[in-house]
């Protein structure tokens, strides 16, 4: 074993020790939120800083979950994301396949506007979206909530980098075997797309779950709010009942600490993929 | 071997493939590409959704020019974006160079750094506003340990915006420690050898391998940030409701929401979505044509 010099030593302590300090400064909040979300009124007035409640309140949680409803939040929030991710990997994987395996007139054209769609920012269709969206008779819908979300061009343009790197001789293979072209879709490039449909799975059911501005816009009906409008809603209402606030942001964010918890490694590897290769 | 044909047989068409893209292009169609004329449209009327829309002209764009809430918002907006963004970069990359080496806990200190990425911005939106509070927030207690005198942090226009920024900083720093890292790893450890037995020591490393190496890396996350940052929305909404005291926190996203959908001044708010669409557009322009030549790519 190779051992370590003095001045090795020093500098990996060193590196350490920024890391940990960086590391409380971002895990400190979270902390300081769950102590807050147990403490009662008076408790928080006595010092800030002190991270144990005097006395545990576990009713916070109650009190916050009952305040609003945060039941019917929840269960808005995941059909929303669920559909929305279904409809998006579905449509894109299509979209990709046409692109990857086919020829047909303007296929070149229709692929470089779609890419040049992604250059408009979202907050800039909230406008027209909105009219259109008024228009169909879609406010205070889930319809508003899912649909102008079921494609992406992102997700077009990742599973098409994906087919590319399959061998083309699969599909004619396919074909001579009998194979519809549907049917090669179905069977044998859905079953192989499970790397990238897990990978921008992950990202759009995020993005759906924690989107804000357009749920906010779009939605009206209490029946309608997904969880990031109903916290919203709590923070202008509840005013100043920080302990039931904290213990409000403290359950919204669980459900996403542990789903990363459990995907963290491909989750993580693949995020910077993505983000290089764009 | 066959001989190899000179011309290669012209592909027949297969028109049935597009009925693959007829989701996608209906959605991206209505919602998208329609829209952003449909915005540009509306800009010359006004319009409040349900009486009829008057025909206006260029008066919206008069009137945005002249609008010192507008141009606030914009001052305000870039205000954020260079502070926020060249601090982003900085501690990102900081922390990046400081993993990529064979530590113990690798993995747990990229967890962590990670985590603020994930969690939905609205609720550490409330948490850090707590964290700000004058009375009993987190911040005052800590600098009070130092005798430094409680501050009004959201509430005083000098500092709501910086408030604003250090929370969106340590919300989205994991996210381009991430990808720095990636980077940082896809630069061949032979070139550090060779300079080591060159003689070139750490800085001179850093700033001759790993800096012109990472430049596209550093490009593309600086794009992305300061698109990202000229459509910060939610956090200011939270912590700042009505654009913070004075207006100090009215971000161009912020009044376009607070013109369109408070005031339902549709047309007007439209002006507003096309010059953003504009800003941005020109802004990617600019860095792809101009700062991309100068970046090194291996």
């Amino acid at each position: 074993m190779e051992s370590l010099s003095r001045a090795n030593q020093v500098q990996r302590f060193f590196v350490h020790f920024l890391l940990i300090l960086g590391s409380i400064a971002m895990l400190f909040p979270f902390l300081w939120m769950v102590s807050t979300s147990l403490k009662s009124p008076e408790d928080m007035l006595s010092s800030s800083l002190n991270l144990i409640p005097s006395q545990f309140m576990w009713r916070n949680y109650l009190d916050a979950w009952n305040a609003q409803p945060f039941a019917r939040y929840f269960l808005n929030t995941i059909i929303v994301a669920v559909v929305t991710v279904g409809c998006q990997l579905f449509f894109s994987s299509l979209a990709a396949y046409a692109f990857s395996f086919f020829h047909f007139p303007f296929k070149n054209f229709i692929f470089i506007a779609l890419l040049g769609t992604m250059m408009i920012p979202q907050q800039a269709l909230l406008v027209p979206d909105y009219v259109i969206l008024a228009n169909l008779r879609w406010l205070d819908t889930y319809l508003a909530l899912i649909v102008p979300f079921t494609a992406s061009v992102y997700s077009v343009f990742f599973f098409r980098q994906f087919f590319m790197t399959l061998p083309r001789d699969l599909y004619e293979a396919a074909v001579v075997d009998g194979c519809s072209h549907f049917g090669f879709y179905f069977r044998i490039l859905l079953p192989l797309s499970r790397p990238p449909m897990l990978t921008l799975g992950i990202f759009s059911f995020l993005g759906s779950w924690n989107s804000f501005l357009w749920p906010l816009i779009v939605t009206n009906s209490t029946e309608l709010r997904v969880l990031q409008v109903g916290l919203a809603y709590f923070l202008s209402e509840a005013g100043t009942e920080w302990g039931l606030l904290m213990a409000a942001s403290t359950f919204s964010i669980i459900p996403l600490v542990i789903g990363y918890l459990i995907v963290q490694k491909r989750f993580v590897e693949n995020q910077a993929m993505t983000g290089l290769k764009e | 071997m066959m001989p190899r044909k000179n011309k290669p047989k012209r592909p027949k068409y297969q028109y049935f493939a597009f009925w693959y893209l007829v989701p996608t292009l209906i959605v991206i169609t209505a919602f998208h590409v329609i829209p952003i004329f449909f915005s540009l449209g509306l800009s010359f009327f006004s319009w409040d959704l349900i009486s009829t829309a008057k025909f206006e002209g260029l008066r919206n764009f008069r009137i945005l020019w002249n609008d010192p809430l507008y141009w606030l918002s914009i001052r305000n907006t870039i205000y954020y974006t260079i502070v926020a963004v060249p601090l982003n970069i900085i501690l990102a990359l900081t922390i990046a160079i400081l993993l990529n080496q064979k530590i113990r806990g690798m993995d747990a200190y990229r967890l962590i750094y990670f985590i603020p990425v994930i969690t939905s911005i609205n609720a550490v939106s409330i948490v850090w506003k707590l964290i700000y509070h004058p009375n009993i927030g987190l911040l005052n207690a800590f600098i009070g340990l130092f005798g430094i005198p409680p501050q009004r942090w959201l509430l005083d226009p000098k500092w709501a915006m910086l408030s604003i920024i250090v929370m969106s900083v340590w919300k989205g720093l994991g996210y381009n420690v991430i990808i720095f890292l990636t980077g940082l790893k896809n630069i061949p450890p032979h070139l550090y050898e060779a300079a080591t037995v060159d003689g070139a020591n750490r800085m001179h490393q850093f700033r001759h391998i790993t800096l012109p190496l990472l430049s596209p890396v550093t490009f593309f996350v600086s794009v992305m940030s300061i698109i990202g940052s000229f459509q910060v929305f939610a956090q200011i909404y939270m912590m700042t409701p009505g654009g913070g005291p004075m207006n100090s926190t009215l971000t161009i996203v912020y009044y376009l929401y607070k013109v369109g959908f408070g005031d339902f001044h549709f047309g007007y708010a439209s002006a507003i979505a096309f010059e953003l669409f504009i800003m941005i557009f020109l802004l990617t322009l600019f860095q792809k044509l101009v700062v991309e030549k100068r970046v090194h790519y291996q």
